[in-house]
């Protein structure tokens, strides 16, 4: 049981939710993800963890209600508790100074992204972020983007905020500019294979994080299988980040329908 | 248990009376008692009722009749913890029912489990001298023991085993399988301070997410999961050791010794084309969704494919387990595809009995070659290659091979691929100097259970593949045993 200490609404659809795991807190980097688990029939989904706070022992959790248990989660408010939380999964993004980084977050995509941001900039590389969502009241998290990138580029499908067009858009942009050394791409699935289909093309390195249908997230099941390099590997244990052009991203397109 | 120990109680004045009171040559000629099941057209309808419904008193009496009570009880041979078979089945016969699950306690830690899971017809039942001198239909040991051990826990009168004076010497386990609870069971009564860390979200291992309700009710585990929460022993859920909490943490936290029993939860896939269309799973997906997360049921949030032609390829308990409940949660047509020929299969018979009666088809000397999609990508149909019998194999069986050209498509919506297990690497991995064979085993001393870093012990599927229930409850008393040794020096 983990309790909810803090709560905001960054969209109708998206929330902030803090909550107490001091366990996790505490051993949690940067691409780490939880699995979460909320009402005795509820059902096991993973979230990446946005950030962490040592000192109140309390991870943050942003969340998009797309469907039935992510909607759930985000009605819980302050004070409630989370049936279970287990984590951190996965294996943490690879940090390292590379020169120019970007960083290419989409809709929800954004909030895992920005640990990512972070610890890039941290590790001394020139980070450029472009953000995007379908419209204005979907951009998250942009100030905090804004205080660890060198620069930003917000894309809306409408056009109602920042350049109107999508990442991939923005992204060309930068490229065509200047010497990128790493991309790094987190959002929706199709979004991603554009982005890797971008910078196969203009042959920057580019690492994306997928989000496949998971069960226990510990390599115990196979749900969360993917074709990486023509290999079946398993996104909980041996991603979430990949090698973004040696990803089938429309076998991953089709297996995220499983349940539709 | 030591010879002598077996000659004592075989003297003792009531057994003497009781081996005398009928002529070994009647005690032959009982029949073998038939156990009690539900009719399959009923329960194939449902995944929680259990199939076998017990013996009756009466029932297991005439069972525990037929036991000759051997001087050189064999049977005893055939258990990997060396049950004291005829004493707890002659306890039986003459009514001390209370008496014959303790009898069972000496040995396992969970009777109620093993008799419903043990493969008897392999172990202690292969052994019996019925099978082996006479020829007739062994005593059914596997059922005594469940009957004595059901008995003693819906008797109301379970006794909660002694434990020894706090020592406070702390102790990790990580997993709560088979392994895991029978290590705690014992050190807790030792006098230590054990915790038992889980990474899923109920514990219970395997025997709660992969072996389903109708084959062992949820309730018998949990039974004894309360037993040893009473004694002591601290249960923590969606703790990840070597994640969540890391070697050095458990070091930091005060634990001196460990115990790893982390299961083999890997399933193996064939990496055959169109593996990773949709609707093709592993049975540990399959089974985690229907028993762990109860996605059958319609108020679980967690989906489950219900599909209505299901092929399940393999011939283990895995593959029994998924193909009955693919079954019973709306298959028109669940098949078994199987490599070898029936008498090959590794699973139980009697699952495998239980699988015939309910209607589920055996397609044995047939293996998948490929699998093909619709356009929303999901499995239509799987190619099957014919096999035959040759040579046998380094395990003794007849190796299966193809029979070239002979291959025959069939229609499918869902495949359950349940072709074995490999380790979970996650806890190799997580320990530093621990020491991993090449199937990513870990590697123990066969007598103490020991791993290379000396604190650490391990037993169970993480150190033999995937084994069984007896064997990993018989890992985990063997480390407890030599754990408690080595603090006692
Ligand atoms: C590593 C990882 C990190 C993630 N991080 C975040 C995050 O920080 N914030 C956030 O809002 N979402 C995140 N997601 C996606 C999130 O897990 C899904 O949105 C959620 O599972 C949807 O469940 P639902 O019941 O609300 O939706 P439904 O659409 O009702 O789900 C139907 C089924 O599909 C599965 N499913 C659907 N979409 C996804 C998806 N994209 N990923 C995995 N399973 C899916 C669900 O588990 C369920 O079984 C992450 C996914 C992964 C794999
Ligand atoms: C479907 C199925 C049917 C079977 N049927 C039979 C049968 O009829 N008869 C029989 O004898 N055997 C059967 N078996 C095999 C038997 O269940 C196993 O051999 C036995 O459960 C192994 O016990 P264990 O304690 O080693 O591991 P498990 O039962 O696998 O338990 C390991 C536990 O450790 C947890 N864990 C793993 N890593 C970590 C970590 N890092 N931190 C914390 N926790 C962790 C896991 O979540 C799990 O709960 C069956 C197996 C399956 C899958
Ligand atoms: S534990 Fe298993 S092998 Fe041993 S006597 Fe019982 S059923 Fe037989
Ligand atoms: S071998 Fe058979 S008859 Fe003899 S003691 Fe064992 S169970 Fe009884
Ligand atoms: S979620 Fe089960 S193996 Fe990855």
């Amino acid at each position: 049981m983990n309790k909810i200490v803090d709560k905001e609404h960054f969209s109708e659809n998206v929330v902030r939710l803090e909550v107490e795991a001091p366990l996790i807190a505490r051993s949690r980097k940067a691409g780490h993800f939880v699995i979460v688990r909320h009402g005795e029939r509820g059902e096991r989904i993973p979230l990446t963890i946005a950030a962490s706070d040592l000192e109140k022992g309390t991870i943050t959790l942003v969340i998009q209600a797309v469907g039935n248990s992510s909607k759930k989660i985000c009605d819980l408010n302050v004070g409630d508790y989370i049936t279970d939380i287990v984590g951190p999964l996965g294996q943490a993004t690879h940090i390292e100074k590379f020169g120019t980084v970007a960083c290419v977050g989409g809709g929800v995509g954004i909030a895992p992204m920005l640990p990512i941001i972070e610890a890039m900039k941290k590790a001394g590389n020139k980070v450029i972020s472009i953000i995007g969502a379908r419209n204005k009241d979907l951009v998250i998290l942009e100030e905090q983007v804004r205080e660890n990138s060198d620069e930003v580029i917000v894309m809306t499908d409408d056009g109602s905020y920042g350049q109107k067009g999508l990442v991939t858009n923005g992204l060309e942009e930068v490229i065509k500019r200047e010497k990128v050394d790493m991309c790094i791409t987190l959002g929706p699935a199709i979004m991603m294979k554009f982005v890797s289909m971008l910078t196969k093309k203009y042959e920057v390195p580019t690492m994306a994080s997928l989000n496949t249908i998971m069960v226990d997230g510990t390599g115990m099941c196979g749900a969360c299988r993917v074709t990486v390099g023509g290999k079946t590997r398993f996104v909980c244990v041996d991603g979430p980040e990949f090698d973004a052009h040696q990803v089938d991203f429309d076998e991953m397109l089709l297996r995220l329908k499983a349940y539709n | 248990m030591d010879i002598n120990e077996i000659k004592a109680r075989r003297s003792e004045p009531w057994r003497e009376e009781l081996r005398k009171s009928i002529k070994p040559k009647e005690r032959g000629e009982l029949a073998r008692v038939k156990m009690p099941s539900l009719d399959p057209a009923y329960r194939i309808t449902t995944i929680y009722e259990e199939v076998n419904q017990g013996l009756t008193a009466e029932q297991a009496q005439m069972e525990a009749r037929r036991c000759l009570d051997c001087a050189n009880p064999t049977c005893m041979q055939g258990c990997p913890v060396s049950i004291n078979i005829p004493s707890f089945v002659k306890n039986i016969e003459r009514g001390e029912f209370l008496e014959a699950a303790k009898v069972l306690k000496e040995s396992s830690t969970l009777p109620a489990v093993c008799g419903r899971v043990c493969p008897q017809e392999r172990q202690c039942e292969a052994q019996c001298i019925y099978i082996q001198k006479m020829s007739k239909e062994p005593v059914a040991i596997g059922f005594l023991e469940r009957f004595a051990a059901d008995y003693e826990r819906e008797s109301g009168q379970a006794s909660t085993p002694e434990v020894a004076p706090a020592n406070g010497i702390k102790i990790a386990v990580v997993g709560s399988g088979p392994a895991g609870l029978a290590f705690a069971g014992d050190m807790i009564k030792f006098g230590y301070d054990v915790t038992v860390f889980e990474a899923l979200h109920q514990i219970g291992g395997v025997l709660k997410y992969g072996i389903p309700e109708f084959r062992l009710p949820t309730s018998v585990v949990d039974f004894e999961i309360e037993t040893l929460t009473r004694m002591g022993v601290k249960f923590v859920k969606d703790v990840i050791v070597g994640k969540t909490i890391s070697q050095q943490d458990l070091i930091d936290e005060g634990f001196k010794g460990v115990f790893v029993a982390s299961g083999a939860g890997l399933p193996n896939f064939m990496n055959i084309p169109g593996e990773n269309l949709n609707g093709v799973m592993s049975s540990n997906e399959f089974l985690t969704r229907v028993n762990l997360m109860d996605a059958s049921h319609p108020d679980s949030d967690t989906p489950v494919a219900k599909g209505k032609k299901v092929v399940v390829i393999g011939g283990g308990n895995t593959a029994m387990d998924a193909v009955r409940t693919a079954k019973r949660i709306g298959a028109e047509e669940a098949t078994i595809v199987y490599r070898r020929s029936i008498e090959e299969m590794p699973a139980r018979v009697e699952e495998v009995h239980h699988a015939q009666e309910e209607g589920i088809v055996f397609k044995t000397l047939h293996n998948p070659i490929k699998y093909e999609g619709n356009e929303n990508g999901k499995v239509c149909r799987v190619l099957l290659q014919k096999m035959e019998l040759g040579e046998p194999d380094a395990s003794g069986r007849r190796k299966p091979v193809a029979i070239e050209g002979a291959t025959e498509w069939q229609e499918v919506d869902e495949v359950i691929v349940s072709v074995g297990v490999s380790p979970n690497p996650l806890i190799p991995r997580a320990f530093s100097g621990i020491e991993v064979s090449k199937w990513g085993t870990i590697v123990v001393d066969q007598d103490t259970m020991q791993s290379a870093i000396p604190e650490v012990y391990a037993g169970g599927d993480i150190v033999r593949g995937g084994a069984t229930v007896i064997l990993a409850m018989g890992d985990g008393r063997k480390a407890a045993a030599n754990m408690h040794a080595k603090f006692m020096k």
